[in-house]
């Protein structure tokens, strides 16, 4: 019933959020028409929801073998202790967790201080926590394309900051190269946008594909020359799949000088590594204090529930569980990845070379119509309604590129993944023929 | 180029509240927590706003329903699916229980619709997801004083929206008049502000008094008239122990379509539970575009998968809230009436009060002199001599020196009883009454001189 409304805020009304975009239609029409092997097998596959599900199991075994862990026990003290815990510096015992958790990923070749980690409710809110942090409204923040679209809402909404675009293509396997970077600066100087940072995703989604020292290093060196940020969002360090693969920003922040240090954060979750969305674990590591501070008192917006912090510090901390779980968990991503790979390749369809993550950037150009964004929607449109797979088109992710698509193979069984497999196998016969 | 990187405005800026005269007495009860064992001069911390009178009540049920903690369902682990969920909606399940909650904390006087209801992490992100979606940056709020000392930062910070305060006074009982606020929106349009709503706490922090039906009509009639919104933030509802009855917001407005649109509750399990620990916060409106906006930024603060689910089973279980909801009030009264004795016996009074944690203490006649700094003295002399944590009225933006905030819910009776007793030996000795700089015992007297005049205040680390 439509009313004579009180005015709403302008962020409220307006579409900055971002969820009228392709990528999150796609969900919408998986909602209203789910694959279910049994119940409903013609139904759309979800393969553009970047979930890992392929090492609950070990989770699950873990909680069966410490179930006092899960609860509160006998001890009186114990559930009030953390019923009452709001202090938005987090638990230490879980504070401590993560960061060996962490430094474990990263096979013990950096240091997190845990005084140094700030938990937020997932790495929605780390990110946009930074961004309110480091920059004022209007100011910009560098990114790399293609980016995961959720950043447009995430550091943009409710903050006022501009995404500035740092444009790579596939002539060189989509790697940021310097002159990319210093087109953006000049972009945004002529847009009067003061930059502010540069926000990295290592290993990237949508790329996935972890990168390499080299280039971090002339990161680094860049920030440094522009006397900006950096915000490295290394949410997929643990989904690399050779673990000597995967060069964090710590490390090569650590063989820096402090003035270099003060400029980087990081940010974690346990969303993608572990398959924990649902419990809004994410954190910022910063070498600044006095953005620790300030990311602290910014915190009490999005604190971690204390019966979260308590259930995952016990877990973390067991530090053969993890080696285990990490180890465990890479194999079973590259032997997907290498299924898929392998998979579309048979079809025709090649991919980038990637070596993390939960997805492979595959490529369509050859079935577009126009090398055109229109052309690429239309052609996810036809996937999408025929095929019966919903998968991202990279102009969600702001590719310059026409063609190239993201598709997830993390989050579901084996036996869904060669159905979806198939399915592109025959719609891409199909397209060619016609 | 620059030494310092820097950082932007909000995060330079002091809006957060830190640093200030509250924070103080805070840090002085970390260096020096009360302990009836292993230190038992140590300072006693009444300026937390927190319930711990009825844990034994939650903890006996999780007793018995160990599944609720350990992802079972009927015995089948739902661990991941409980590990996945992260979709903003909500657990549907959690939504109808503390739909049905809310709706027993007010005596089914109401209902309420649980796809009204947007999930928060805690009430800190309700009320500022609240003043992102009603309020552009620059636009003000109407708030009644005192208040809740976190508001400034909650509304403000990085919202960047006003505050304008409705000056309420001791003569009518701190009550909203209708001058008050017509005087608060004359003096915000003077300032060049564009008011875009009230928000107002009921049952009141720091009062803890809850509006009479007229003060709600007066409310409505006032939104109507400037077209703007309404807040009504009611986490204190399930505290309410005495009469008169609460009447929320959502029962003055019932069956009125030309309002709902422009009424949101805010509500949260921090204080009725006593659970600030879980970040359980939720605004109720019945307008669809304020749930619509407000629901996509809740990506921000999501509450926990895990804890939805053990509270769903908590709050569906109708047996469990009706005896919880009844025990708890009881509880609080008691508490309440303890404290209030205890104060009388030494000729203090407390702002007559029904609901709440705390009292609303007059301690005027204990002044030196009837000024804010006068205030300041006494409070340095309470919390460095007495030994006890209080937060004076001018923290809360109380426009009368002498009141104090005083909660009684968060320590044992043991230690409520020797508060009093310290409280009255200080009284008594005539203590209040010297001049002199009383704070020998604290080696930061140096310091603490810096922050005695900052007016506004707020909790170190924590919401309450």
């Amino acid at each position: 019933m439509a009313k004579k409304g009180v005015p709403l805020s302008e962020m409220a009304t307006a579409d900055t959020h971002g969820e009228d975009s392709p990528y999150f239609a796609g969900w919408k029409a998986y909602d209203e028409d789910p694959y279910d092997a049994a119940s409903n097998p013609s139904g759309v596959i979800q393969m553009g929801l970047a979930e890992n599900q392929v090492s609950f199991d070990l989770l699950e075994d873990y909680l069966e073998q410490h179930p006092q862990e899960f609860g509160w026990g006998c001890g009186i003290s114990s559930f009030r202790e953390n019923a009452l815990f709001q202090d938005y510096h987090g638990l230490q015992t879980f504070r401590r967790a993560v960061a060996l958790f962490m430094e474990q990923i990263r096979g013990g070749r950096t240091q997190f201080d845990p005084e140094h980690i700030v938990l937020t409710a997932g790495a929605t809110a780390a990110n946009e926590l930074l961004s309110f942090i480091l920059a004022d409204p209007g100011d910009g923040l560098l990114i790399p394309t293609p980016y995961y679209p959720g950043f447009d809402r995430d550091l943009r909404w409710r903050t006022g900051v501009n995404i500035i675009p740092v444009h790579c293509n596939s002539s060189n396997g989509f790697q940021i190269t310097l002159r990319a970077l210093e087109d953006a600066c000049t972009g945004a100087e002529s847009m009067k946008v003061r930059v502010k940072g540069f926000l990295l995703t290592n290993p990237s989604n949508p790329l996935g594909v972890a990168i390499t020292r080299p280039i971090l290093e002339e990161i680094l060196d860049f920030v440094s020359q522009k006397d900006i940020h950096l915000i490295s969002d290394e949410i997929y360090s643990g989904s690399v799949f050779s673990s000597d693969e995967f060069v964090s920003m710590a490390e090569i922040v650590e063989a820096r000088g402090h003035e270099e240090r003060e400029r980087v954060h990081i940010v974690y979750s346990l969303s993608k590594d572990l398959g924990l969305p649902g419990y809004r674990v994410g954190t910022i590591y910063s070498y600044n204090d006095q953005v620790v501070t300030t990311a602290r008192r910014m915190s009490s917006f999005t604190l971690v529930s204390s019966q979260t912090q308590k259930m995952l510090a016990s877990m973390l901390s067991d530090k053969e569980f993890t080696k285990n779980y990490l180890r465990t968990n890479r194999e079973r991503l590259k032997k997907r990845y290498e299924f898929v790979v392998e998979r579309l390749s048979n079809a025709g369809i090649r991919c980038l070379r990637g070596n993390a993550g939960l997805f492979c950037w595959m490529n369509l150009g050859e079935l577009l119509e126009e090398p055109t964004v229109e052309g690429e929607l239309s052609l996810w449109n036809l996937i999408l309604h025929e095929a019966k797979l919903n998968i991202s088109p990279g102009s969600s992710c702001h590719c310059l590129e026409a063609g190239w698509f993201r598709v997830c193979f993390a989050n579901m069984s084996q036996q869904t993944l060669e159905v979806a497999l198939r399915r592109m196998k025959d719609f891409t016969e199909k397209m060619k023929e016609g | 180029m620059n030494q310092k990187l820097l950082l932007s405005r909000k995060a330079a800026c002091n809006v957060h509240g830190q640093d200030s005269s509250y924070f103080l007495g805070w840090q002085e009860f970390e260096k020096n927590p009360y302990d009836p064992i292993t230190n038992p001069g140590g300072m006693i911390q009444m300026g937390l706003a927190e319930n711990q009178l009825s844990f034994d009540l939650i903890e006996s049920w999780l007793h018995s329903h160990p599944d609720a903690a350990g992802f079972k369902k009927d015995g089948a682990l739902i661990f991941r699916e409980l590990a996945l969920f992260q979709d903003y909606h909500g657990l549907p399940a959690f939504k109808s229980a503390l739909a049905k909650f809310m709706g027993e904390v007010r005596g089914n006087r109401v209902t309420f619709e649980p796809s009204k209801l947007v999930l928060t992490a805690g009430a800190t992100s309700a009320n500022e997801t609240l003043m992102f979606c009603l309020a552009e940056p620059g636009e003000a709020f109407l708030l009644p004083t005192p208040y809740y000392p976190g508001f400034d930062r909650d509304l403000k910070w990085r919202t960047g929206a006003e505050i304008v305060p409705i000056h309420c006074s001791s003569s009518n009982g701190f009550r909203v008049t209708k001058v008050a606020l017509e005087a608060a929106h004359r003096h915000a349009q003077k300032r060049g502000l564009r008011v875009k709503g009230v928000l107002v706490t009921n049952p009141s922090n720091p009062l803890g008094t809850t509006m009479t039906r007229q003060e709600l009509d007066t409310l409505i009639d006032f939104v109507l008239a400037k077209d703007v919104h309404l807040i009504s933030d009611e986490i204190y509802s399930g505290t309410s122990f005495d009469s008169p009855e609460f009447v929320s917001i959502a029962e003055a407005i019932k069956d009125r379509d030309d309002v709902a649109h422009r009424v949101h509750i805010v509500c949260s399990l921090s204080k009725d539970l006593g659970l600030p620990g879980f970040r359980v916060g939720a605004i109720y409106s019945g307008n669809d575009a304020v749930v619509s906006a407000a629901t996509k930024m809740s990506s921000f603060g999501l509450i926990s998968s895990q804890t939805q689910y053990l509270l769903a089973a908590l709050l569906s279980d109708d047996e469990f809230t009706r005896k919880y909801i009844l025990e708890n009030r009881r509880r609080i009264k008691e508490r309440h009436d303890l404290l209030v004795e205890g104060l009388r016996r030494i000729g203090i009074r407390c702002l007559d009060s029904n609901a709440g944690l705390f009292c609303w203490v007059d301690m005027r006649h204990l002044l030196n002199s009837n000024t804010f700094k006068g205030e300041m003295e006494l409070w340095r002399k309470i919390v460095y001599q007495v030994g006890l944590n209080i937060s004076p009225g001018s923290s809360c933006h109380c426009d009368e020196p002498g009141w104090f905030r005083v909660c009684f819910a968060n320590m044992s009776e043991h230690t409520l009883n020797l508060s009093m007793q310290r409280l009255k030996n200080f009284v008594d000795s005539g203590e209040h009454r010297s001049t002199h700089d009383s704070g020998h015992r604290s080696p930061r007297r140096q310091f603490l001189a810096k922050w005695v005049l900052r007016l506004s205040a707020l909790p170190a680390a924590v919401t309450a």
